[in-house]
């Protein structure tokens, strides 16, 4: 039997397990919409701006571990999807994007709602395609999805012209993807690996430096188990908090510019960093050869261009981080000493994250008061800016995929629809955004698709005012020249949140929190919080950029 | 240091636009490209001659094998490989001296004469860049109307080759 273009996307949609769609029709995708008004095993989340329905369809995906689906159609629609998928790039995230896109005969007539989506998403998409003959649309959707998830993952956007849609052919399903461009390497050479276990055991200093590829990869027990049988201290990136239980002795939090003083000080006097899943980004080194000068670096990571991009490593091991640890974990690996241990405990006795508890709502105070309510499957969905770092440091982290939140593109307003994501790929599970008031209102517009969908997510929002990390910024390298950073004629968040038909509670002092959250929770229905902040707290300890990143601001000297 | 590098692309729309701007923006810079049909149907090769150090031509390499529809890089050393280009050039023949000695030069360059006028010249030349310079160069002060360079194509000598490629469906 023949189908259209529109109906082979739905069955391919199908077999490729798609539950959920973030995004918004327009008149080149009606066809496709057409078909899944019908169609019964998708559910479609109507969001009120396609960057939020890219950022929902990327929480989605790093709260389930499945690909996230979003949809837009083509000009307009198209390129509101370009942030979303720059920041799922950024994070390797893997996502399927689904544009529309002008008839066959009018592309490239400059034709109405028409843009060069394929074009402008090059170099921000792992792959994309403008489907030019519905005979390929089968073979198209299923490699996007292949290479969306395999590999390092990324999203992938697929151009639907409107007469593809329309056109009809006989509906293939491939049995399997052949690419001859595109053959990840999963399994890690043995003999690295080998040499890397002799390394571990030579090693008197060693530290793991854990990143989102230990999420990505699933990995999380076995880095629990290399860590514990060897007594290896751990440090994570913002993109892996969670990856290894922040309550164990040998978690250091996370490490970098923002990073805890006992991670930044052991990194720096580490005589073996074990890096996995990692990219070496200039928020974690600080100055770069500055940064593990004392140590030799096996580094593990599935993508080869990563590995000799910001430093020079000793041990290479390119594959699957899992599978990896897997083989790493079968060697002998003897129990360290306790001298490093006892420098780590040192590390983190005298140097300590603190900050000035007084009567004032603190933003710290929110996060550890979260952090002693919420169950440890709760997962936190942050934003961008001064939040995003006290969310990171202030609250414990125990299982992966419970810390989302944008991290090389730094997207503010990712938070808040990134949440609806997370919620719809986890109903049975707790989700608390956090994010700044000027996050907040760069996809506020979500709250009719928080309200709407009836999705029980609590969202607080540090108010203090201003766009605090520039604000924090210009206080300390700019002279306290506050350009642009005051967020004069903020609304009443509380009003806009029950314009919507949602619930908004105020805080405005410390021993009010509690109550407020646990009455959040307890409502099961779409919550915001507004907390009033002092403006004048900054995120510290702080690593100039350009230092190195044991010497911060904020921390006793060594 | 210059490279020059092989590279096997699939042989459809966007192929070029994916690769130039892989340079562009990893600040790769290319000092000539040549593209064109190779041995194998719906495979076509790309020649890029690039500037960089050994870690700069690591990450060109890898971040060109990233591509989905990059099959092969290859990096083509000088010494061990046979290297070509094209060039056409448009010279003024003012004067009949000046017409004899460009004639002259061309014999010595083994390049062609392939359009003439009572005015200008059209040499074709084949070789490696320093002979198409030179002849260039020596062209340059009756006047150059036209110069048109394909770049550099290259294979490795012997039977080492860059493609050797078989459809091999993935796990």
């Amino acid at each position: 039997m023949k189908l259209t273009g529109a109906q082979i996307v739905v069955e391919c949609l199908k077999k490729e397990n798609v539950k959920v769609i973030f995004g918004i029709p327009g008149g080149v995708m009606m066809p496709l919409y057409d078909v899944l008004y019908s169609e019964k095993s998708i559910k479609h989340i109507l969001t009120r701006h396609e960057q939020g329905a890219a950022h929902a369809a990327d929480g989605y995906a790093r709260a389930t571990g499945k690909v996230g689906v979003c949809m837009a159609t083509s000009g307009p629609g198209a390129t509101n999807l370009v942030t979303g998928l720059a920041n799922a790039h950024l994070d390797s995230i893997p996502l399927v994007a689904f544009t529309g896109q002008v008839p066959t005969n009018l592309i490239g007539t400059d034709a109405f709602q028409e843009v060069d989506i394929s074009g402008i998403t090059l170099p921000i998409t792992k792959n994309n395609y403008v489907v030019r003959d519905v005979k390929n649309t089968a073979s198209i959707v299923q490699e996007a999805f292949y290479i969306a998830r395999t590999g390092r993952p990324g999203p992938v956007l697929v151009d639907l012209p409107k007469d593809i849609q329309l056109a009809q052919t006989e509906f293939k399903y491939p049995k399997s993807v052949s690419l001859n461009g595109y053959k990840p390497t999963f399994n890690g050479h043995i003999q690295q690996i080998k040499a890397a276990a002799q390394e571990i055991g030579k090693a008197k200093r060693p530290i793991i430096y854990a990143g989102g590829g230990v999420i990505s990869s699933n990995a999380s027990s076995e880095l629990r188990d290399l860590a514990l049988k060897a007594n290896i201290p751990v440090t994570t990136t913002l993109m892996s908090l969670g990856s290894f239980p922040e309550t164990h002795p040998l978690s250091l939090g996370m490490l970098g510019m923002h990073g805890t003083p006992y991670a930044n000080y052991a990194v720096s006097d580490a005589d073996l960093i074990i890096a996995l899943g990692v990219r070496f980004d200039d928020r974690i080194t600080g100055k770069l050869d500055e940064f593990g000068s004392k140590a030799k670096i096996i580094h593990i990571d599935i993508d080869p261009a990563e590995v000799g991009k910001n430093v020079l490593v000793d041990i290479p091991i390119i594959g699957d981080v899992k599978k990896i640890l897997e083989r790493l974990n079968e060697f002998t690996l003897k129990k360290k000493e306790t001298e490093w241990l006892n420098t780590i405990k040192n590390f983190k006795r005298k140097y300590p994250l603190k900050y000035i508890s007084n009567e004032e709502l603190k933003p710290q105070y929110i996060m550890e008061t979260i952090s002693k309510i919420a169950k440890d499957n709760t997962i936190i969905v942050t934003s961008v800016g001064q939040h995003q770092m006290w969310a990171a440091l202030y609250y414990k982290y125990t299982e992966p995929r419970t810390f989302i939140s944008s991290g090389g593109l730094g997207t503010m307003g990712y938070g808040f629809p990134a949440a609806l994501g997370a919620k719809m790929g986890c109903p049975e599970k707790t989700v608390i955004c956090i994010s700044g008031d000027g996050s907040f209102q760069m996809n506020q517009q979500e709250i009719a698709t928080a309200v709407n969908n009836h999705f029980a997510v609590t969202v607080i929002i540090m108010n203090n005012g201003c766009l605090g990390m520039v604000r924090q910024w210009q206080e300390l390298f700019f002279d306290k020249r506050y350009a642009e950073t005051t967020l004069n004629g903020n609304p009443d968040f509380v009003k806009l949140v029950e314009a919507y038909g949602g619930t908004g509670i105020r805080v405005n002092k410390k021993q009010e929190f509690y109550s407020a959250l646990e009455k959040a929770i307890s409502l099961n229905r779409f919550v915001l919080i507004d907390c009033l902040i002092p403006k004048e707290e900054n995120v510290f300890p702080m690593v100039n950029p350009g230092s190195p990143i044991s010497k911060m601001i904020g921390v006793d000297k060594l | 240091m210059r490279h020059t590098i092989a590279v096997l692309v699939k042989d459809h729309p966007g192929v070029l636009a994916r690769v130039a701007s892989l340079f562009t923006r990893r600040g790769f810079n290319i000092e000539s490209l040549a593209v064109g049909h190779s041995e194998e149907i719906d495979i076509s090769r790309m020649t890029i001659v690039v500037k960089g150090d050994e870690r700069v031509l690591e990450q060109i390499t890898k971040q060109l094998n990233k591509l989905i529809d990059v099959i092969r890089v290859k990096d083509i050393s000088p010494n061990n490989s046979v290297e070509r280009e094209l060039a056409l050039i448009k010279v003024n023949t003012n004067s009949l001296a000046a017409r004899s000695e460009i004639i002259q030069t061309v014999d010595i360059f083994r390049a062609n004469i392939i359009d003439v006028n009572s005015q200008i010249m059209t040499i074709e030349t084949t070789g490696t860049e320093n002979k198409v310079n030179a002849l260039i160069e020596l062209l340059r002060p009756f006047g150059l109307k036209e110069v048109v360079r394909t770049g550099k194509i290259a294979l490795s000598r012997g039977s080492a080759t860059a493609t050797g490629l078989k459809n091999k469906p993935n796990k």
